[in-house]
């Protein structure tokens, strides 16, 4: 023992490996330090040259350009900081709406290509074998194409039925006119949603206990969708809707959703929903045949084999990839600056060629959309922490 | 007894001969059978099938008869918009210009020819068996010829400015030199994040995560706006290669990622093992874990070639007269004007025959892979 511990110390200095790590990690980080100050100089000189001004002075001054949609006021009267948040709605907007309809429709295509329907599973293993071969940037500009160059304009706006148009402006339709009653029926709704929640944990708590099983689908299903229900009929069932009439060179009333919107968003999702279908697919494969078959021979219904057995451990392989599919789309919705579509990178852009701080602008994309996705990554850890596997 | 044994004979030779009669019914077995089993097991699927069926029998037939019936293919713009089908002749009237852009109409050859390299390649290298040293250096040597056939300027080849190049060639040299490049970049970063030095660690993973959270298009305005800003003053780097240099940042981060989950899966027996050895670090990364590693995380790697060779597209944004936006300037004439649906079809065909090849390869490599 004692040779060993004296051979060590006879080591120099130069071979010892903590001593070596010490010095590489010195190295490694003058060499970065050295490559950052070389870049950071130069830009420095650059910028003096052209006597471009550097800081954020200039999120305060007036933008003085429109943005095409937007979900709080704004005009070319207000400052830069105001249009970039406008961008950050939209961007938010679009990729929230994404995700929704993206995870909905890429299940319900994922389930198909596991049908055991012949003819449908085919479809659905062309749709995601195609779909994930073409570029989203491709796909975006072809549906956008398909607005201005197929739709007509908004005085023979197509009209498959009432209360909906489509032409090149978009797509307008009917909504329920303002009324109070919709106010006290959101009320109703997130009232609803607490209830179920109550519900749902004394329901859980009285079956470890008692055993007794309580028809939770059924009871939850009856508050959500009545409690707004009988509010709408007490306050006297109100049904007029705002029409969207054409008036002059556009219509006016209803809800219009703009052809850059619906393209990126038809792009986004038909893009991700093959991805997020293979996600599905390999996540639902994964649970072995005899998870199943020992859930039947305990005695459980179908719907409880899917809902206690098979889809527990499914999730816990499809939330990861499902993660990145949609941190995916989020990052892809920035292409909407191909397409004209005001999200963030699209208003940063414009502010970029107004105010020549190209660094600013392209730090200012940066950070928001790393906001973004370890934002949505802290969500899904979270998650993904409750639905691991709790090991004894 | 001897009667007997001649009528058991008798029966079975009769039931032989009866074979025929007793085969399963139709219903079960062949095309019926197929079809019932596959198609009609059960309401819900019946409903599905007719439902199916009834979809695409309304879009396919008038698809078809867009794409052949209708179509006109080697007409003149005014000669399309009189059809009713598909204008294909936006494309064979323009198709030079979408495959090669700017580059001087009368050395088309050129790209071409370092296209079918690529190709040749490309081909040559499917089979495993021709995977050892030779190749790589026929890759180097393909990549210098490739570049010298683009560029010119020696062996009496013409000079062609970079800023002419464009079409297919263009999308090619972003995502295959782009990968080429982005890979040594990743297998570093790789390491650094799976190394035991916290300065060296701490890098490589910001570095990765901070890529990885960003859209390529923010990278792409960082190479087109702030990248000459880095420079010293005169020197000037071309468009195409900020562009570049963009891409293969970008691809290395998702290349660090992949390698880290091939070095993940080694054991800890082989690191002991070259311990054990006295080999140092450099030779165990070198001559045991990377080749082992490498090789696992082979068929990932050609999924992230699959996604540089989509994500080129986004040059479009920043201005390169890649595939996509050749194909959009041809549109942008008023004489093709408004058949964006052809343009945009012909060039998503040419992207997912790229792709769906690149794929099945490596399904196909994920297979042999497998067994052995």
């Amino acid at each position: 023992m004692e040779n060993t511990a004296e051979a060590i110390e006879k080591v120099p200095p130069w071979l010892n490996p903590k001593v070596r790590a010490v010095f590489y990690q010195i190295g490694v980080l003058c060499m970065v330090g050295l490559l950052a100050w070389y870049l950071i100089s130069n830009t420095l000189h650059n910028l003096e040259r052209q006597s471009i001004a550097t800081g954020w002075g200039f999120l305060g001054k007036t933008a003085s350009f429109e943005v095409g949609e937007s979900l709080i006021a704004y005009s070319s009267a207000d400052t830069y900081l105001r249009a970039l948040f406008v961008g950050a709605l939209n961007t938010i907007k679009v990729s929230f709406i994404g995700i929704v309809v993206t995870v909905i429709l890429g299940t319900i295509i994922g389930i198909a290509r596991l049908s055991t329907n012949w003819l449908l599973s085919r479809m659905a293993a062309i749709y995601i074998e195609v779909m994930q071969d073409i570029p989203v940037l491709l796909q975006l500009f072809f549906w956008y194409s398909m607005f201005y160059e197929i739709f007509p304009g908004p005085r023979q706006a197509l009209n498959p039925f009432t209360g909906l148009f489509l032409c090149n402006r978009g797509v307008i339709f009917a909504v329920p006119e303002a009324h109070p009653a919709h106010n006290y029926m959101l009320l109703a709704l997130g009232a609803a949603i607490v209830a179920v929640v109550l519900i749902r944990r004394w329901a859980a708590a009285r079956q470890a206990s008692t055993g007794q099983i309580f028809p939770m689908f059924r009871v939850g299903a009856a508050i959500i969708i009545g409690l707004p229900l009988a509010t709408w009929f007490f306050f006297g069932a109100p049904t007029a809707m705002d029409m969207p009439v054409m008036k002059g060179f556009n219509f006016e009333g209803g809800m219009s959703l703009s052809p850059e919107f619906i393209a990126l968003l038809l792009g986004l999702v038909l893009y991700t929903a093959a991805f997020v279908a293979e996600v599905v697919r390999a996540g639902v494969q994964s649970v072995s045949k005899g998870q199943t078959e020992a859930a039947m021979s305990i005695g459980l219904r179908p719907s409880r084999v899917l809902n206690l057995v098979i889809l527990p451990q499914a999730l816990r392989v499809i939330i990861p990839p499902l993660t990145s599919q949609m941190l995916n789309l989020t990052k892809n919705s920035s292409l909407a600056v191909a397409i004209g579509y005001p999200d963030f990178v699209s208003v940063a852009n414009t502010t970029i060629n107004q105010t020549g701080q190209s660094i600013e602008g392209v730090a200012l994309i940066m950070l928001v959309y790393l906001i973004f996705s370890l934002s949505t990554s802290a969500f899904m850890n979270w998650y993904n922490k409750k639905a691991r596997l709790v090991e004894r | 007894m001897a009667m007997d044994s001649t009528d058991i004979q008798k029966a079975q030779i009769a039931a032989a001969e009866d074979e025929d009669d007793i085969r399963p019914p139709v219903t079960s077995v062949g095309v019926v059978g197929w079809i019932r089993a596959n198609l009609f097991n059960g309401w819900f699927n019946s409903i599905l099938t007719l439902v199916t069926l009834f979809v695409l029998g309304k879009t396919v037939p008038p698809f078809i008869k867009w794409v052949l019936v209708d179509s006109v293919w080697l007409t003149g713009g005014q000669a399309c918009r009189d059809a009713a089908g598909a204008c294909w002749s936006v494309i064979s009237q323009n198709y030079r210009f979408i495959l090669f852009g700017f580059y001087p109409y009368e050395l088309h050859w050129r790209p071409l020819a370092a296209m079918l390299l690529l190709f040749a390649l490309l081909f040559y290298s499917r089979n495993r068996e021709h995977w050892k040293k030779p190749l790589f250096y026929a890759w180097i040597g393909g990549l210098v010829l490739m570049g010298v056939l683009m560029k010119g300027g020696i062996f009496g080849l013409e000079s062609v400015e970079s800023t002419q190049w464009g079409g297919l060639p263009l999308t090619l040299i972003l995502s295959v030199f782009g990968l080429t490049a982005a890979y040594p970049l990743g297998v570093l970063l790789a390491l650094g994040r799976q190394s035991r030095m916290p300065a060296v660690k701490a890098l490589c993973v910001v570095y990765i995560e901070a890529i990885r959270g960003v859209p390529l298009i923010s990278l792409l305005f960082m190479g087109s706006i702030i990248f000459p800003l880095f420079l010293p003053e005169g020197v000037t780097i071309n468009k195409i290669l900020r562009a570049q240099a963009a891409i293969i940042l970008f691809t290395a981060a998702y290349i660090a990622e992949v390698v880290r989950g091939g070095l993940q899966g080694m054991s800890t027996g082989q690191y002991e093992a070259a311990d054990a050895l006295g080999l140092n670090y450099y030779l165990t990364m070198r001559l045991v874990i990377l080749p082992q590693a490498l090789k696992i995380v082979i068929p990932p790697t050609v999924s992230i070639l699959i996604s540089a060779f989509k994500d080129t597209s986004l040059v479009v944004i920043i201005a390169l007269f890649d595939l996509l936006k050749t194909s959009q300037t041809v549109l942008s004439n008023p004489e093709w004007m408004g058949f964006s649906p052809e343009v945009y079809l012909f060039v998503a065909l040419l992207y997912f025959l790229g792709c769906f090849s690149m794929a099945n390869y490596s399904r196909k490599l994920e297979k042999e892979l497998d067994k052995g």
